[in-house]
């Protein structure tokens, strides 16, 4: 399951929801607010999510990692609004039979969900400035440089994920 | 309503959103698919980000960029994502 939070994610209440006797591994991955991004001090953060679009992108995503791996269940919850230093953004849980195949559908989730999910952040920096990530340093880039810039980020098929640059 | 044209629903999210100055219009065009429309709007708004940039979501679904737009369809043209 899926769900996108406008307050405080409790993974402890998360991890009590996926007690299940067959279970012998359980993996979570959660995505802090770091205070630095690409060499600026982040001061605040703020994301905003598509959030119609989002539900139906991460169950898509979900049904994947437990078609592709040995998994018994699978949730995501992201955040939305803002955030501070140190808050968890993204939480990830995968319980299985064994180890492995937890860890790799872990992976797999959570990279699927910041390649594919219309979530966007806007970082407010210590500095004063602020911008969207992934697009506002790129704009700047192409319109002061050339189209060449934004071309390297983003290739490939219309339909198909948008490539990223930076992650956590 | 001439022939041809179409009332759509555009929602707009973060930096489209600011750019364009409101979250969602409603929108007669006589474009007949996804990148015809974003032409048109850039046209008269001019975004920042190119569509080689965006991807499109019609009526909740990402689509491509030649995918046809039908009545009361509901369009967002999704800048690149951040997410995690």
């Amino acid at each position: 399951m899926f769900t996108i939070s406008d307050t405080s994610i409790d993974a402890d209440d998360l991890r009590r929801q996926f007690a299940n006797d067959r279970a012998g591994a359980f993996v979570t991955f959660e995505g802090w607010v770091r205070n630095h991004n690409e060499g600026k001090d982040v001061l605040t953060l703020e994301y905003e999510a598509y959030e119609q679009l989002c539900l139906n992108e991460a169950e898509a995503i979900l049904h994947e990692a437990k078609q592709r791996f040995s998994i018994l269940d699978a949730t995501c919850v992201h955040r939305t609004g803002a955030l501070a230093i140190g808050e968890m953004a993204v939480w990830v849980g995968v319980s299985a039979a064994h180890r492995g195949a937890a860890f790799d559908a872990c992976r797999y989730i959570i990279d699927e969900i910041k390649l594919r999910l219309p979530i966007w952040k806007k970082e407010t920096y210590v500095n004063g400035s602020s911008g969207w990530v992934n697009c506002q340093n790129c704009a700047s880039h192409s319109s002061n440089h050339s189209h060449d810039q934004s071309a390297k980020i983003r290739k490939g098929d219309a339909a198909a994920p948008v490539h990223q640059v930076g992650s956590k | 309503m001439k022939t041809g044209s179409k009332k759509i629903h555009i929602q707009y999210f973060a930096l489209m959103r600011e750019e364009r100055g409101l979250s969602t219009e409603s929108y007669e065009t006589e474009a007949t698919d996804a990148q015809q429309l974003y032409d048109e709007l850039n046209k008269k708004h001019g975004f920042s980000l190119t569509s080689d940039r965006l991807r499109v979501s019609i009526n909740d679904k990402f689509e491509h960029w030649n995918h046809a737009i039908n009545e009361n369809d509901r369009i967002v043209f999704i800048p690149p994502v951040a997410g995690g």
